[in-house]
């Protein structure tokens, strides 16, 4: 009964699933928080319980909680426990959360490593899929190295659902640990050609978006690109590769140009609207990088215009918003063309949908000229009073003033209406912008010399009204205008009319109201005012208003000392004193106005806003000199400061050090020349526009002509901008008709035509002449400025890792770190795609020093190659004509991996042998070695390790080894050897065996063009013996070759592979064979042949296979085994080199080593065990060996005699 | 990329949320909360691109959302996807969630009604649809998301993943999720047998 309770009870609480949880939140309203916390605490109680299926039941109701924003950062270890689960219903549960919930800051999360590891290599392709996805979440740094490798197999899986997945979850890899890139790289490229379209799809995707961020370092793959935009059928994927080209145009402008016409064709064909939308985006990208050169392509221009239209016209509002968003694109270079359509702008701005409102304000930005400003800013006005809601009103402020201002104000032609204009903004109750308007009206005011006077008149209007200070300043900011208008009565107050009227309202007890900034320049510009009224009295001789001027002041000015900013008091207070002491010298009959005045004398002009930035270094003014030398090289950096600052302090009581001698000096100088000149953030001496207007011929020598304004300039109470439109078409309408009658003076108005170098202007726009005197004031900037917009990259920017080169060979320092006990490359059949990573690996770390040159050497000469094949690719008109080029692109980078393999294989004769996972055993072992006991106990190490063993089983240990301590250099090896060669070409070749398909081989040869002639249609063919057959492409019969899959242009070499099925592995053999090849010069194109044998040792057959020493015991006790031994004399290497030497030669590992005695394994691809034992005497070595064929051990004992011969 | 993927309902309560980007639970809800703040107040036939989320990301991201019956479908991407794509995707993602949660209604919903809006070019005709829909499914639509909210979690999975579209073909989606479902109803069996035995 009890029992019976307790089972009751238990599947209660498993029954409260999340459609349950689900259930009660909705059933609880009121006391939501309540019942949910009660829930957590029930989940609490399940994931203690040992049953998984109950745990993922909690983990799930967790993951729904953490929707609602509950914190479950403390089930994460359970959420671990779930994601290891067996079940795929739980694995995926548990997943799902950890996609949810953890991230970098986790600590947990290095616990799911190797769980995460077991789940990509597991059997089932829901699990693997299941785990990338997670982890495409949560992925971290530590993470992304650790699982690298893994994921990229993963990218040759053998199931499109996986590879999809590994590809598009590599990009976030690249981001946590940008070293990966380089690595990865050749394989993601082939992707973009896999059969499978989603992989293809992710590859794509990846690469797009790996380009976006650094375009540059993906320019090479244009060709490509173009390839698939050409093929592929879908949609998707050609939005992607379309929007890329949008990213490339820039930076080469000849791939514009070949993009126009399939863009076109895309355009006219395509039904689907995303397309068509991103095809006309990048035909503006493409049309934009050509607007310099092309004169041609005014048809694409209106296609595009004409197509966008469509979709502005289209009532489904996506589409009108797109084509608003793709026309602004168009305006910045082709204006004219979109001016046309400015009808149809004007209508966007009526409708509903502020989204679609707000584009066509963006529009109406570039589609203003001198003679259509007037009206689209009065369409603006209105709409502004309409506006309701706050924040389209200040967007259409803003865009008010932008329209206005832009490129200097060269579209105004009438300053008074846009003083009127601003002054009528003030009125916007509620702006967050009235500091912008208020920097208008400063700005105006101060460069436009001639229309002052109107603006102090307007400004004082804006002070002596009532509503901007009424105003709470909390709630508005249109009170900052007031901060504008009283600087500019102020500075300008020989203009005002009634200054002591202005005066007295800027002394008005409501000011103090106002925020203290303001007050701040209210009290400072009074005394200009009260300066300027001084004056004005003394000269009338009025002495007794100009006493009560001082005696108003006296009065007003203590409420400013009282304020509670610090600077209004500060200022107040000083001017106050300052007051008070004229009042004396009034008193005494002193004239006092010159004096006071004084104290403002002079123009302020307004200063750029990076002229300090732009001071130029004086001549002879070294700052990278030292200016006394560092004291010495082991001087520690943290010791350089303090030096630093003990240089400072004596610089001013030391003589400068006598001057280097003059040859010195220039040549640093140059040097410092050149790392401005590479460093993108020192600002160039490249001329920019705002230099070309400086040195334009001065505003001055303009000839303008004057007007009699039919307006008086002082303008009662507020002015309307509504009057200036109509008396701006009356005064053009004059101005049309006095051009006739001064057709002399065209000369001079063409001057003026050049001066505003502006391609922006209809023609009619130069004839509408300004209305006043438009003197602009260009900012100043100091003397010799050096005039630059570079703007700074954001140093914080995560995409910048990502900026790497792909078109540099591997270096041996990039290799992915590899965990030990799996071997990603044996898993799989020797493909062609895996030959650039198989290179990398080989590389020998010790030998770098000595191949650094070579390397750059192989660079450069890459390089070139490579801007070769893109400039081919750009210059020949037909694309698939030429396919090519994106064969030499994978071409060329396995040649320099190749070439610099080959070069010790002459200094060192080897034998043929496989080279590749000894070789790169071999360092690490020193490595090794040191860690070994470490390692033992933290198991987790490992995967730091950079060792790479094949596996023997899933479940095999590590196996046992013992290192050399010595440090001593391995002299290089390669494996490769001379085939046969002839003038034409070389071939060198290598042979693997494979665990995986027992009795077959593959041979990989590389080919190289020795010649100055093409070479193409390859073939190679051997005469297959009773024992070894050449694999051939289905339906071919015996005696066919075997196409190679490449062209060889001169002096590249490319490694093909062929495939041989071996019946018997115990003896060695030869197979004779040939290359046919058409060789094509100028002279015309031969057929020509080359002989070759293609030898077969027994060591080719052997595959290197870890053994742990108890496993080998075994095999050595089964007395299974026939035995053989062999003994050289003479050998002088050192013991670790020997082995080493055997390892790489023959296929072997390393078991067990004890002073100069060492047991090694290897097993054949048909799974005979070889055991040796290797014993060092004096100048000799007796190698024991023991194998499961007689034969096969005396065969290969016999190649090893040879190899230790030469030792 | 896509940087979140969130459904709320007309009052704001999420009912899925999926972020591609690390924010703390406070930080997500309040995303949440903006995001419908965004959204709501906007009219019906009003275009489905919205600028300026401000908790994520800057200027570069729009939000591509769609309103079906009670429930916001939103979506916060940057420049280098495309916003009709993503339209798009929403739509088939919306049928096929229905379709999957397992809901009787839902068969209503065939196949080759969102096959045609793969061929983009009939916006007008889904907005009919979407209407019809409006009016037939009012609730019923956003009580299935609620109970599965998991199994619309799947179906996102196999359609984006870290943030980058993985596929867009329905078919091939169905095709794996018709799969994993099968695989779990085989462990179900399995597992829940003993259970009912103790």
């Amino acid at each position: 009964m009890a029992l019976k309770m307790v089972k009751g009870s238990i599947d209660r609480m498993f029954d409260k699933n999340l459609q349950d949880l689900v259930r009660g939140i909705r059933n609880h309203k009121e006391d939501e928080a309540k019942y949910i916390s009660q829930c957590i605490d029930e989940i609490k109680q399940e994931l203690k319980q040992d049953n998984i299926a109950v745990k993922a039941n909690a983990v799930c109701k967790l993951t729904y909680l953490q929707m609602l924003g509950y914190d479950i950062s403390w089930a994460a270890f359970n959420i671990i426990e779930v994601m290891s689960a067996s079940k795929f219903t739980f694995k995926r549960i548990g997943y799902l959360a950890a996609s949810q919930c953890f991230h970098e800051g986790t600590d947990v999360i290095m616990l799911t490593t190797n769980q995460i590891r077991k789940d990509l290599s597991s059997p089932s392709q829901y699990d693997t899929g299941v785990a990338l996805t997670g982890l495409s979440c949560f992925v971290t740094p530590d993470l992304a190295r650790d699982l690298a490798n893994d994921i990229m197999t993963l990218m040759s899986h053998t199931k499109p659902y996986i590879r999809k997945k590994a590809v598009l979850i590599m990009y976030k890899v690249f981001l946590k640990y940008p070293e990966s890139l380089r690595p990865a790289f050749p394989r993601l490229k082939e992707k973009l050609e896999d059969p499978d379209p989603g992989v293809q799809s992710a590859a794509v995707n990846v690469i797009c978006e790996l380009a976006r961020r650094n375009p540059k370092n993906y320019l090479s793959l244009a060709p490509l690109f173009f390839k698939l935009m050409t093929s592929s059928t879908n949609n998707w994927v050609l939005i992607k590769i379309i929007k890329l080209f949008g990213a490339l145009t820039p930076l080469e402008p000849r791939l514009g140009k070949k993009l126009i016409e399939p863009l076109t064709n895309l355009i006219h064909s395509t039904s689907a609207m995303s397309l068509l939308y991103e095809c006309v985006n990048t035909v503006i990208a493409v049309l934009i990088s050509l607007s310099s050169g092309m004169p041609n392509h005014s048809a694409s221009i209106q296609l595009c215009v004409q197509k966008l239209r469509i979709l502005i016209e289209d009532s489904d509002q996506n589409l009108k918003y797109l084509g608003l968003l793709a026309m602004s694109k168009i305006l910045r270079t082709h204006p004219k063309s979109v001016q046309a359509h400015k009808d149809l702008v004007l209508q966007c701005l009526d409708d509903k949908d502020e989204s679609i409102r707000l584009r066509a304000l963006d529009l109406l930005y570039g589609m203003v000229s001198k003679k259509n400003l007037m009206e689209i800013v009065k369409k603006l006005m209105t709409h502004v009073d309409k506006a309701e809601g706050t924040t389209y009103r200040d967007e259409l402020l803003t865009k008010i003033i932008d329209i206005c201002s832009q490129s200097n104000y060269q579209h105004i032609t009438n300053f008074e209406w846009y003083i009127s204009i601003l002054v009528e903004l003030t009125r916007l109750e509620g702006t967050r912008h009235g500091h912008l308007i208020a920097a208008q009206m400063l700005d105006v005011a101060i460069r436009v010399k001639a229309i002052r006077r109107f603006a102090v008149a307007q400004m004082s209007a804006l002070l002596d009204s009532a509503h901007l200070v009424a105003s709470s300043p909390q709630r508005s900011g249109i009170c900052e205008v007031l901060y504008a208008a009283a600087w500019i009565c102020g500075e300008f107050s020989e203009h005002l009319q009634e200054p002591q009227q202005t005066l007295e309202a800027m002394l008005r007890p409501k000011v103090t109201t106002l925020p203290g900034h303001i007050q701040a320049v209210y009290v400072q510009n009074v005394v200009k005012l009260y300066a300027a009224i001084l004056q004005q009295k003394e000269q009338a001789a009025d002495a007794s208003a100009a006493q009560e001027v001082t005696q108003l002041l006296v009065e007003r000015l203590p409420q400013f000392v009282q304020s509670a900013d610090l600077e209004v008091q500060e200022r107040a207070s000083c001017i106050l004193q300052l007051v008070k002491h004229v009042q004396k010298l009034q008193a005494k009959d002193v004239p006092v106005a010159e004096e006071v005045s004084s104290l403002f004398a002079g123009e302020l002009n307004p200063v750029a806003p990076k002229a300090q930035k732009k001071v130029p270094i004086p001549e002879g003014l070294d700052l990278d000199a030292w200016i006394n030398e560092p004291l010495s090289d082991s001087e520690s950096e943290d010791e350089k400061p303090k030096a630093m600052f003990q240089d400072e302090e004596q610089r001013h009581t030391k003589p400068r050090a006598p001057e280097a001698d003059e040859q010195e000096l220039a040549r640093r100088r140059e040097a410092r020349r050149q790392e401005q000149a590479n460093n993108p953030f020192y600002i160039k001496s490249s001329p920019s526009p705002q230099k070309r207007y400086q040195d334009a011929p001065g505003v001055e020598h303009i000839p303008v002509v004057q007007i009699d304004l039919s307006v008086p300039l002082k303008v009662p109470g507020m002015p309307l901008s509504d009057q200036y439109v109509k008396l701006e078409e009356e005064r053009r309408h004059r101005q049309r008709l006095e051009k006739d009658k001064r057709k002399k003076k065209k000369r001079e108005r063409e001057r003026r035509g050049t001066r505003r170098h502006s391609s922006l202007h209809t023609e009619s726009d130069e004839d509408i002449a300004p209305a006043q005197r438009v003197d602009i004031i260009t900012e100043e900037m100091p003397e010799n400025a050096l005039p630059s917009d570079e703007d700074d990259k954001d140093p914080n920017d995560p995409y910048r890792a990502l900026d790497i080169d792909l078109d540099k060979p591997l270096a041996d320092s990039e290799k992915l770190p590899v965990q030990k006990h799996r071997n990603a490359e044996t898993s799989k059949s020797p493909e062609k795609e895996d030959v650039p990573l198989v290179e990398k690996k080989s590389k020998k770390p010790r030998k770098k020093e000595k191949k650094h040159k070579e390397k750059e050497r192989e660079k450069k000469k890459k390089e070139v190659e490579k801007g070769e094949d893109l400039d081919f690719w750009l210059s020949t008109t037909p694309p698939p004509a030429t396919p090519a080029p994106e064969e030499l692109e994978v071409n060329t980078t396995v040649t320099v991996l190749k070439e610099e393999q080959e070069e010790p294989r002459g200094e060192e004769q080897d034998a043929d042998e496989d080279r590749e996972q000894d070789l790169e055993k071999k360092p690490s072992k020193h490595k090794k070695k040191k860690h070994k006991k470490d390692k033992e106990e933290r198991p987790k190490d490992k995967r730091k390790s950079k060792k790479k063993v094949p596996p023997t089983d899933e479940e095999a240990a590590e196996p046992v080894e013992n290192g050399t301590l010595d440090e001593e250099p391995l002299p290089p090896m390669s494996s490769y050897t001379l085939l046969a060669e002839n003038s034409y070409i070389k071939m060198t070749y290598d042979v693997q065996g494979s665990l995986q398909k027992d009795s077959q081989v593959t041979v990989s040869v590389v080919l190289e063009n020795q010649s100055d002639s093409f070479l193409k249609s390859m073939e190679l063919n051997v005469l297959d013996s009773l024992n070894a057959r050449l694999a051939r492409p289905e339906g071919s019969s015996v005696h066919d070759g075997v196409p190679v899959p490449f062209q060889l242009p001169p002096g590249i070499s490319n490694e093909a592979q062929f495939v041989f099925t071996i019946q018997s592995i115990v003896m060695a053999q030869k197979l004779k064979g040939t290359l046919s090849f058409i060789a094509k010069n100028d002279e015309g194109s031969t057929h020509e042949k080359l002989d070759f044998k293609l030898h077969f040792t027994c060591t080719s057959y052997l595959v290197t296979t870890p053994c742990y020493s108890d496993a080998f015991a075994k095999l050595l006790e089964s007395g299974d085994l026939s035995m053989s031994s062999i003994k050289v004399d003479g050998i002088s290497m050192s013991f670790h080199n020997l082995l080493a030497k055997i390892c790489f030669h023959h296929h072997f590992s390393v078991v067990e080593r004890v002073d100069s005695c060492a047991s090694m394994y290897s097993r054949s691809i048909q799974g005979h065990h070889v055991c040796l034992l290797v014993k060092k005497g004096e100048k000799s070595v007796s190698v024991d060996g023991k194998c499961s064929d007689p034969t096969l051990l005396s065969n290969l004992l016999e190649e090893m005699k040879e190899t230790l011969a030469t030792c | 990329m896509i940087k979140a993927i969130l459904i709320f309902n007309n009052h704001g309560k999420p009912r899925l949320s999926k972020f591609y980007q690390p924010y703390s639970e406070d930080t997500q809800q309040q995303i949440i909360r903006e995001t419908f703040h965004l959204v709501s107040k906007r009219d019906e036939n009003v275009c489905n691109f919205l600028e300026g989320g401000l908790l994520i990301g800057g200027s570069d991201n729009k939000l591509i959302y769609r309103h079906y019956a009670t429930l916001y479908f939103v979506f916060c991407v940057d420049s280098s996807e495309s916003e009709l794509g993503i339209l798009d995707l929403i739509q088939r993602w919306f049928f096929h969630s229905l379709e999957h949660v397992g809901n009787s209604v839902v068969t209503v919903f065939p196949l080759w009604l969102s096959q045609i809006f793969e061929e983009e070019g009939v916006l007008s005709m889904h907005k009919v649809f979407v209407e019809t829909l409006d009016k037939c499914f009012e609730n019923v639509c956003e009580l299935d998301l609620i109970f599965h909210v998991d199994k619309v979690h799947n179906i996102l999975a196999e359609m984006v993943m870290g943030g980058m579209v993985l596929e867009t073909n329905m078919n091939e989606i169905v095709t794996q999720i018709d799969a994993q479902n099968k695989l779990e109803k085989s462990e179900t069996f399995i597992f829940q047998s003993p259970r009912q035995d103790r």
